[in-house]
């Protein structure tokens, strides 16, 4: 078996035992370690999609990620407990901003977009401080999961399995959209616009709905994480939220498969294990990601699961 | 004189003070081979930059079979079958020579909105690509990544893509500069090949190639238009001669 497909394989296989494991072991603590890893997995994946694949370097992406968060702390507020109204909701609601943000961001590149990008984050950050109803610093907690008809959300491990089966399912769309017709255009699009656009394609609209399922996606991802804690926060709204990422995009690998997970899953275990020794931990991470960025050119995909990762 | 299948009219650039395209009126004949010469500095990618639409004139109209297409971004042009090859490499050169001519053929469709087959497996696009190469001379380099191929390669590459979009117009900026002697007569026989098949500006500083292809030749210089005509109607015309053939003629 080629080493990148062993490497997939491998990941699914740790994914699917460590709940086991953990509930054996009695830490269920690691199952929500690896959920809130999952959740992560799922925003950054979205995030490479653009980044990665489409050469836009979005600054802003933690604005969706907390409007997902936000629409589902709010719909529970008002009386909506079902998961899939819920969560199909904050998909919308997201995918429309982003087509939004992106019909104006898109039209720049490089440094403007990122700033762009940020700009209208820090919109939705302010907005979502402001509006007195979303709970201003203190964020929107509601009483309880929502409900999935015969899937018990409530149930950690259930949780993080129904997360995993929609990273996985992203997964899947994500690859087989980035080699297929519109896949191949976003591509090369990034590889030399003058040249695609000499061919007959009008890039601004690949791009544009590329930005908006990657925005859209990552509003799921952030649905996932209100649910998860039951709150919606707006830090999940600050720009530091949008670095961080980007940081794990660029740890784990852009444009690579697995790049999202490993890079979700390196900069929350170091999180984890690094914050109970000093509150300083970035200092600790800081010189990991240069590192990675200086002899792993595809990140830590690129390290463990070779050159076609 | 038929109703030309492109054409400008008076048609106007400057860049500040400096006039690249000056009041050009050209008139381009369906299916016919036509160069455009001039020494350096004459304004003829400028010219060709504004057949594709990349650039927009100060001034001035372009029109394909009549239609005023000049306020068109080069993507709808592209659609209308005007297609061009670029004098520096412009290619996708993470891509395979392959890659990049089944992109054009994939340029020819409606749109590419399919998000779920695999492109590099869609017989549609491959094996036109495969054809292609084969006939620029480029079939045994076909999966090499563009990146590695050489500069006479990227060129023929170039002329691949511009043709697996299947065009009705082909705008060639310097298709033999810098490319060696039996890469350059490999490509003089292509175009040889497409003469009459397809209309064709030709901008080319080897005045031996554009004599034995071009059926009328345009020169500039200064980004006027200085003579047109036969090349032997404007080897003979005593401006050019100052400006231009000089030395060859």
């Amino acid at each position: 078996m080629p080493r990148a497909k062993l490497a997939v394989a491998l990941a699914v296989l740790i994914l699917l035992v460590l709940p086991v494991a953990a509930t054996l072991a009695n830490q269920p603590f690691w199952v929500t370690v690896a959920t809130r890893i999952l959740i992560f997995a799922l925003a950054v994946a979205a995030l490479d999609l653009i980044v990665g694949y489409g050469g836009m370097v979005s600054l802003g992406h933690a604005a969706y990620f907390a409007i997902g968060a936000y629409t589902v702390a709010v719909a529970a507020n008002n009386g909506l407990h079902s998961a899939l109204g819920n969560w199909g909701l904050a998909v919308l609601i997201t995918a429309l901003f982003a087509l939004g943000i992106g019909a104006v961001s898109v039209r720049t590149s490089g440094i403007f977009f990122i700033m762009i990008t940020l700009a209208f984050a820090q919109m939705v950050y302010y907005l979502v401080l402001g509006i007195r109803p979303l709970g201003g610093d203190d964020g929107l907690p509601f009483a309880s999961r929502d409900t999935l008809p015969g899937i018990d959300l409530a149930n950690p491990v259930v949780f993080y399995l129904v997360v995993l089966v929609l990273l996985a399912a992203f997964a899947l769309f994500s690859q087989r959209a980035i080699y297929a017709r519109f896949g191949t255009v976003l591509r090369a699009a990034k590889q030399n616009e003058r040249r695609v656009t000499a061919l007959g394609f009008d890039v601004y609209r690949y791009r544009l709905v590329a930005f908006t399922i990657s925005g859209a996606v990552t509003g799921l991802a952030g649905a996932l994480f209100g649910e998860f804690q039951r709150i919606a926060g707006p830090d999940s709204a600050n720009w530091v939220q949008s670095g961080d990422l980007l940081v794990m995009l660029i740890l784990g690998g852009a444009g690579t498969l697995l790049g999202p997970l490993f890079g979700a899953a390196a900069f929350l275990l170091l999180q984890t294990v690094l914050i109970g020794l000093t509150d300083h931990w970035m200092l600790i991470l800081g010189p990991i990601l240069i590192a990675v960025v200086l002899f792993g050119k595809r990140g830590l995909a690129g390290l463990i699961a070779g050159s076609d990762a | 004189m038929p109703e030309p299948k492109l054409a400008t009219r008076n048609l106007a650039k400057a860049f500040g003070a400096l006039r690249v395209t000056d009041d050009v009126s050209l008139a381009v004949v369906a299916n016919e081979l036509h160069a455009i010469i001039g020494p350096n500095g004459a304004g003829k990618t400028t010219l060709l930059t504004q057949l594709s639409g990349e650039l927009r004139p100060d001034r001035g109209t372009v029109h394909l079979d009549a239609h005023d297409i000049t306020p068109m971004p080069p993507y709808e042009r592209a659609r209308l079958g005007i297609a061009r090859s670029f004098q520096i490499t412009t290619l996708c050169l993470d891509f395979t020579a392959a890659d990049n001519v089944a992109l054009a053929v994939q340029a020819r469709e409606p749109h590419s909105f399919k998000f779920w087959r695999s492109a590099k497996r869609e017989g549609a696009l491959r094996e036109p690509a495969r054809a292609l190469l084969e006939r620029v001379g480029l079939g045994a380099r076909a999966d090499l990544p563009a990146r590695v191929l050489s500069h006479g390669e990227h060129r023929q590459l170039e002329v691949a893509v511009a043709l697996a979009l299947a065009p009705q117009v082909l705008l060639l900026d310097e298709p033999l500069a810098g490319v060696g002697i039996d890469e350059a007569q490999a490509l003089i026989e292509i175009l040889q090949s497409l003469k009459g098949t397809m209309t064709i500006v030709l901008v080319e500083h080897d005045v031996a190639a554009v004599e034995a292809l071009a059926d009328r030749v345009t020169v500039l210089d200064g980004g006027r238009v200085i003579a047109s005509g036969t090349f032997a109607e404007i080897r003979n015309d005593p401006t050019v001669r100052r400006a231009y053939l000089g030395d060859v003629a």
